[in-house]
């Protein structure tokens, strides 16, 4: 997505790259992602690189903690760790899952203001629900895309964060368009592209992702 | 055989392996990602993904030869294969393990045992498919074509 970064890149006020790096000497957007799967570490990783985003890759919640300071073994933190502006963690992993993981950032006061992104192949509603409610910023559909991370940073990047919490957490609505199964149309210019319609859990093709909300509107959902 | 030539037999098999659903939008996603920066990063991350899935295989294939057969462990080597399969675009591997979870589910051995075999199977064509691919790949820049399809 050469070509797309680009684009973006001479829309950008002077020479600021998407994650905030500019000649001036702003800090670079520092990603911490927690996954399990080597393939998806490599991946998830150079999605971000791509974005010119600093990246952090562990393969566990408990080196996720120990990376930020969290796991009470250590109580100085790395220099590196007070600069992660987003986590991305998968939700099953052995061990620790991603929601535990989320659960013990947001226990932080020092961690809890930064966002966390649950990714997971499996779109099971409570369990989208749960992270949401206990403050996960978006819950993304694996495999993750790159429209998806773009996406990502460029609002947070921009402070639309700060925008979303004058809603509050909200669970999803239970009349949700995703039981539903029908095309919901993009929500904002910048959403990803609508997906292709599956009832199947398991569908591949289909990208999804389901935020406390991102945008005026009331609903957020995006097609199964 | 000139660049040309091979361009035209790369594009048309890769066009083949999609319609053939070895491979789906997924691996589109990580052409797109390599540039002149990481020129190797689509082989490098297949080749993580035969490492990692010959792992996993071999696993399963102990896991299920198990007197006690432990179906949540079964499950969670399949229930990773799919992730990673679907994260790379291979296609016919991910359906596989989404039959072969139901399988675990229902606690069915015969069938899991099936689903080990067509699994095994599908991801050996698709390994074979692979290394097809990456070697016409490789046969364009050494005839001084440019890298990408």
């Amino acid at each position: 997505m050469a070509v797309a970064g680009a684009v973006l890149r001479q829309n950008l006020p002077g020479n600021m790259d998407l994650c905030g790096k500019t000649g001036k000497g702003v800090p670079e957007f520092h990603v911490l992602a927690v996954d399990d799967s080597i393939v998806d570490r490599k991946v998830i990783e150079k999605l971000l690189r791509s974005l010119s985003c600093k990246v952090t890759v562990v393969d566990s919640g408990s080196r996720a903690l120990q990376f930020l300071g969290l796991d009470g073994e250590n109580s100085s933190v790395g220099f590196d760790a007070l600069k992660v502006n987003l986590i991305m963690t998968d939700y099953s992993m052995p061990g620790m899952t991603g929601y535990e993981l989320l659960k013990k950032i947001k226990g932080s006061s020092a961690f809890r203001e930064i966002p966390v992104v649950i990714m997971s192949s499996e779109r099971i509603l409570a369990r989208i629900n749960r992270c949401l409610e206990e403050g996960a910023e978006e819950f993304l559909s694996k495999p993750v895309k790159f429209s998806d991370v773009e996406r990502l940073t460029r609002y947070l990047l921009r402070g639309e964060a700060d925008e979303v919490s004058e809603f509050g957490k909200r669970k999803l609505p239970k009349n949700c368009d995703l039981e539903v199964s029908s095309p919901s149309s993009p929500s904002s210019p910048s959403s990803p592209s609508p997906s292709s319609s599956s009832s199947s859990d398991d569908s591949s093709s289909s990208s999804c992702s389901y935020s406390r909300s991102s945008s005026p509107l009331p609903k957020r959902c995006k097609s199964v | 055989m000139d660049a040309v030539h091979l361009k035209r037999q790369l594009i048309t098999f890769t066009e083949q392996l999609f319609r053939e659903g070895f491979l789906d939008e997924q691996f589109n996603q990580l052409q797109q990602l390599q540039d002149e920066n990481n020129p190797n990063f689509v082989v490098e991350v297949v080749s993580l993904f035969f490492q990692d899935t010959e792992r996993l295989l071999d696993e399963l294939s102990k896991a299920l030869d198990q007197a006690n057969l432990d179906f949540k462990k079964v499950d969670g080597h399949v229930h990773q294969l799919k992730g990673s399969s679907s994260s790379i675009g291979a296609q016919r591997v991910q359906r596989t393990c989404i039959i072969f979870r139901n399988y675990c589910n229902e606690k069915n051995v015969q069938a899991c045992l099936k689903c080990l075999q067509v699994v095994k199977r599908e991801f050996a064509l698709l390994k074979s498919k692979m290394e097809t691919l990456f070697n016409l790949e490789q046969q364009i820049l050494a005839a001084g074509g440019p890298p990408s399809i």
